[in-house]
């Protein structure tokens, strides 16, 4: 039969892409840790010959929707505790394994040509301030710091009526950048790669302290793989590249 | 999600509306120019007009940021007339009419080319001026087309997702369409809402081409005659 060599030749494929799967890990990180993960990423793939990391970015709470709808990823790295707590309940992620492995800092930042005087969240208030960039409270760690603080300040409801929500941290530093916003809120380390576009105008007190968790995903295909890469992140090689991009320890 | 469900869909229907209008227009308006002279570079200018139809959302977005944001070429000028488009909705409108107008665009082309001449010929012969070949023969003959394209159109800006996201932003009651309102309810994992947006959704388009389907034979019915 002519059908029997292509039917092998299927399962060949298939088999093939499955060995190629397992020495895949995939880990979704926090859009803040874009950067400093990628490092991480490359030289935890060098200390261990044969392994691939894929990393997926994006706002905390999209990638722990993926998560629970089926995604197959097996690390994941959240920018706030409340995340990390909703993937404890959702069973998402295995509890024993939750560490937190950085801190960071909120920061109010403009464009850096900007000559508006904000040196205060109250400042945010005056009338030449159009509109401010923040990551969406629903789904974006970055915002619920902002929105705790602003509350704090009794200005919550000031800034949100000029307020932009962004999709994640990455887009709102992109609207201070591009001049879109006259001013927004970002993680220091988000700050800290655009130095040429835009300026950090007042470092932001916030309510509760902005920890990124880490954890190994619920998935049993590659916990052992996943554990060894959370602990790669934990040791002083993955701390030390985690502290050039300026996250605190934890 | 702060608004009621109604919100996002007036939104989406005002948006549509506007953009509708103005890519039908415009699109009609370059369908009959290049359907009628020829001059170099006519097929460039087809392919270019054509383009917001093959081009990625995110790529018609970026172009419209670059283009219109408040640093833009073309935005800086806007801004100093007090004109703002990104973030607003106003925005989400040239969002939509860029990739609707290509849909207009080339139905009427094509309507406009199998308009037979020797009609437009017979009603100058009887001493009708260029407009009024244009409006009293031309256009009534080509109009199935057109309104074929405009109801694409219409459906392709009440869908428009990629590049309005990108220059209009996610501001609730603003430029929050139900494309944007869904993808917002399932970011942040309220799937209630995305189910009941979903239906909406569903429900309108479905009311959309139902009407299509009324509409769109009596026109032709009234214009071309033996078309039922």
């Amino acid at each position: 039969m002519a059908l029997k060599p292509l039917v092998a030749a299927a399962f060949a494929l298939a088999t093939l892409s499955a060995n190629a799967g397992a020495a895949e890990l995939v880990v979704s990180a926090a859009a803040s840790l874009t950067n400093a993960f990628k490092d991480v990423a490359q030289s935890y793939e060098k200390a261990h010959p044969g392994a691939k990391v894929v990393l997926n970015f994006g706002a905390s709470d999209v990638l722990l929707q993926q998560i629970v709808k089926g995604a197959p990823a097996d690390v994941y790295a959240s920018a706030d505790q409340k995340a990390m707590d909703r993937a404890v309940q959702e069973k998402a992620v295995r509890p024993d394994s939750r560490v937190d492995f950085a801190a960071n800092q909120i920061v109010l930042i403009v464009p850096a040509d900007s000559t508006l005087p904000i040196a205060s969240l109250q400042d945010l208030t005056r009338g030449e301030v159009k509109r401010v960039a923040y990551g969406n409270p629903a789904s974006v760690p970055v915002g619920r710091y902002t929105q705790g603080a602003l509350r704090a300040a009794g200005l919550w409801d000031a800034v949100q009526a000029k307020g932009v929500p962004a999709q994640n941290v990455r887009q709102s530093l992109d609207y201070v950048a591009r001049g879109e916003v006259e001013a927004g809120f970002v993680f220091a380390t988000d700050a800290a790669i655009m130095p040429d576009k835009v300026k950090v105008a007042v470092r932001v007190p916030s309510q509760t302290p902005v920890t990124y968790p880490i954890a190994v995903t619920a998935r049993d295909a590659n916990a052992a793989q996943a554990q060894e890469f959370v602990n790669y992140v934990l040791s002083p090689a993955g701390q030390a590249i985690l502290a050039r991009y300026g996250f605190q320890k934890p | 999600m702060d608004n009621p469900v109604w919100v996002p869909l007036a939104l989406s229907l005002k948006v549509a509306g506007w953009a509708t209008l103005l890519a039908a227009v415009a699109g009609t308006a370059a369908a009959y120019a290049l359907s009628r002279w020829r001059w170099p570079g006519r097929d460039l200018l087809d392919a270019l007009l054509t383009l917001p139809l093959v081009l990625p959302p995110t790529v018609l977005g970026y172009y419209l940021l670059v283009l219109l944001g408040r640093r833009g070429v073309l935005g800086e000028t806007l801004a100093r007339w007090g004109i703002e488009l990104v973030f607003t909705w106003q925005g989400a409108v040239i969002a939509a009419a860029v990739v609707a107008f290509p849909l207009v665009f080339k139905s009427a082309r094509a309507a406009f080319e199998n308009v037979d001449a020797q009609l437009e010929n017979a009603a100058r012969v009887l001493g009708i001026g260029e407009a009024g070949v244009f409006f009293r023969v031309t256009l009534p003959l080509a109009s199935r087309g057109i309104a074929a394209g405009v109801l694409l159109g219409f459906a392709r800006a009440l869908g428009e997702f990629g590049a309005t996201l990108m220059i209009a932003g996610n501001l609730p009651g603003r430029t929050q369409t139900l494309s944007v309102a869904i993808y917002e309810a399932v970011q942040a994992g309220d799937d209630a809402t995305a189910n009941l947006l979903v239906l909406i959704t569903s429900i309108t388009c479905v009311a959309v081409l139902l009407g299509a389907g009324r509409l769109l034979p009596l026109a032709a019915g009234v214009r071309s005659g033996a078309q039922r």
